[in-house]
């Protein structure tokens, strides 16, 4: 649309979400405290600001808090005492945390001294950082989106392809099927499926619960669009040309049919992890997903349930916030692949 | 004549084929719920007051120790009886829980879809109209943006909104007292608490049917009976609203059946956090209860909605274009 110069969008895009991918898989790196550390003392506190400059003392180059304090007569607000100063330390120890559950550590990328802590994004009813919440929140619903739309893919290109290849009785039995997912209205079909399972359960078999309920509620529409790929794909001339050669079947798919599928199953990739993610807000907002202590942008946001939160603290709406730029990345990236695909 | 008997075949089979889907979607969802561990007198088994007895009679009653193809069956004839089942939250038959859910569900996304397209074909027609200049790209830009916030967020930003205004009722169906208004004052009512949930689901809907109105209707400009009315020297609203628009119904009638489920999807989100009674917050009852024959039936009644949705499209396609007549048969 317009004359800058051409960008790799594609690229660009791809990075800034492996970037936002990244920042969640690392986040006890990230995140200051562990995301279950409660401060009772400090509920709904505004996030902490950063200052540079103390009256008294001048002006500093690295960033300091100050010791917040529940305001004196008031229910609910803090006050700043200034009469000393806490530098914000960088590659600080603190709380142990797990990458991926593989590497251990406790070396923060930030941290300070203040007994009342940095809520860089505020604390919530619990007085527990959003930041740090926030961000292994990212952690369960980025990834539910991204690994369901990986099951559900898997799921659909290996049973659309079967049933667009084959054909007969077996394309039949499929797409049958299909309709039969495709005829209840997509949250309906995840509340059913999420039926099947108990209420309950831990967190890390609840996070493989909400991608499970996701995959089969999700795998009918990718099929039927890779079967409608396979179906056009194996009509053109130069397949009947290989087939007439002698090519195998498996060669066939693989030479063949395989690359045109993955165009459109890159573009449904970007639209369906999105879905899926908003899928696992949707499931744990309404405490049918990931449960408290766990953090999840879902159960974050069920905060806001309470219309004194709702009204009172801004705050609570950053995974909303968040869930919104996540969208327009995914869906400027799913316009690139859309497009490449038509080209091809 | 031929062109009716051949509708009304049509219209027969396509009844026929959403009764099968409809069967074979309560049976999946009756083998999802009936998978699920635990069932509702687990709970009353811990209450020391009620007896071994009495739980006994109660799996009985309700029919828990039967197989699961027996259950169904039980289910089916529980439609025969027209009851649906019944409904353990609301100890009573689920049919008479149904209707109600289905008519404020109803009376929300017909009203939302109503608005949506209109205001979707101003926009769209708007933006067509001026392609590329300064109108089309605020609606682009607007239209990515609604795009990208999600029917949760959306629902959440709305009652803040009222939260904070205080001009609209946050949740329900009526205000207190509702029974002792008049009729006029009733009306208010329903509007007034009608406002937020349809301001939601329309805002859900609309990027998606503005965009595509765009689309066609600059597809169609570019037609030659569009130039040659053009210089027969009608003007440019006639132009659009009298031969644009018609041709362009088409793709945006097909487009209306694919947007019924998306619809109900996203209703059932704003009915949740509207509360809203809604079939959606049945359903998101029924399931945290566990509620079987009520989550079967919700759910069936979703599908006997996108069903119904889709065949009012398919009637409006036969009504508007003659062309899709012959082959429809």
């Amino acid at each position: 649309m317009n004359a800058t110069p051409r960008m790799p969008r594609g690229r660009v895009l791809l990075g800034l979400l492996g970037l936002v991918y990244l920042s969640t898989i690392v986040a006890g790196f990230i995140a200051p405290v562990d995301p279950a550390t409660q401060n009772r003392d400090f509920p709904f506190a505004p996030p902490t600001r950063l200052h540079f400059v103390d009256a008294e003392r001048g002006v500093y180059l690295r960033p300091f808090v100050y010791r917040l304090t529940p305001d004196a007569g008031t229910f609910g607000e803090y006050a700043e005492d200034r009469s000393r100063i806490y530098p914000v330390r960088f590659l600080v120890r603190g709380a142990p945390y797990r990458v991926i559950g593989l590497f251990a550590s406790d070396l923060h990328l930030f941290g300070t001294d203040s007994p009342s802590g940095l809520f860089l994004m505020g604390s919530d009813s619990f007085g527990r950082d959003q930041f740090s919440r926030f961000l292994h929140g990212g952690q369960i619903s980025l990834f539910a989106g991204l690994l369901g739309a990986a099951l559900s893919l898997g799921v659909g290109v290996v049973l659309g392809g079967l049933a667009g290849f084959y054909g007969t009785w077996i394309d039949q039995a499929i797409m049958r099927t299909a309709e039969i997912f495709l005829a209840v209205p997509w949250f309906y079909l995840l509340f059913a499926v999420r039926m099947a399972l108990p209420l309950e359960m831990p967190p890390a078999q609840a996070f493989l619960m909400v991608l499970a309920v996701i995959g089969l509620a999700g795998w009918s529409r990718p099929a039927l669009l890779v079967r409608g790929v396979v179906l056009s794909a194996k009509q053109r001339d130069y397949v009947v040309a290989a087939r007439g050669l002698g090519a195998t079947d498996a060669h066939l798919l693989r030479r063949h049919v395989l690359p045109q599928v993955m165009g459109i199953a890159l573009t449904q990739a970007a639209l369906l992890a999105p879905q899926y993610t908003l899928a696992e807000v949707t499931l744990s907002f309404f405490g049918l997903g990931v449960s408290e202590p766990v953090p999840s942008w879902g159960n974050m946001l069920a905060t806001l349930q309470r219309y004194d939160v709702l009204s009172s603290y801004w705050w609570m709406f950053v995974p909303g916030i968040a869930l919104i730029l996540v969208f327009l990345l995914y869906y400027s990236l799913a316009d690139v692949f859309h497009q490449r695909a038509a080209a091809f | 004549m031929i062109g009716y008997y051949a509708a009304v075949r049509y219209l027969c089979r396509r009844l026929g084929q959403g009764l099968l889907v409809l069967f074979a979607v309560s049976a999946l969802s009756f083998a999802l719920a009936e998978t699920a561990p635990g069932s509702i007198v687990d709970e009353l088994r811990l209450n020391p007051r009620i007896s071994p007895a009495t739980i006994a009679a109660m799996r009985d009653r309700y029919g828990l120790d039967e197989s699961l193809p027996e259950k169904y069956l039980h289910w089916l004839q529980s439609i025969w009886r027209r009851d649906f089942g019944y409904s353990v939250i609301y100890q009573g038959p689920v049919a008479p829980l149904l209707w109600p859910r289905v008519r404020n569900t109803l009376l929300l996304t017909v009203t939302a879809t109503a608005l949506a397209w209109l205001v979707a074909l101003v926009v769209g027609a708007w933006a067509a109209s001026r392609k590329g200049q300064w109108p089309d790209r605020l609606t682009a830009a607007g239209t990515t943006i609604l795009l990208s916030v999600p029917d949760l967020l959306l629902g959440l930003l709305l009652l803040l909104l009222a939260v904070r205004t205080g001009y609209f009722p946050t949740g329900g169906l009526a205000s207190v007292g509702f029974d002792e208004l008049g009729t006029l004052e009733k009306l208010g009512d329903l509007g007034a608490h009608l406002f937020l949930p349809v301001t939601g689901l329309m805002l859900i809907e609309l990027p998606t049917l503005a965009r595509h109105v765009r689309a066609s209707l600059i597809e169609v400009l570019q037609a030659p009976f569009i130039q040659a009315a053009r210089a027969t020297g009608i003007s440019e609203q006639r132009l659009l609203v009298r031969h644009a628009l018609r041709a362009a119904a088409n793709p945006l009638i097909a487009l209306f059946g694919l947007s019924v489920a998306g619809l109900l999807s996203a209703s059932l989100v704003i009915e949740a956090v509207m509360s809203w009674p809604g079939l959606g917050l049945l359903l998101l009852e029924a399931v945290g209860a566990r509620d079987l024959h009520l989550v079967v039936a919700a759910v069936t009644c979703s599908t006997i909605l996108l069903i119904a949705g889709n065949l009012l499209a398919d009637a409006l396609l036969y009504l508007a274009d003659p062309r899709v007549r012959p082959q429809q048969a």
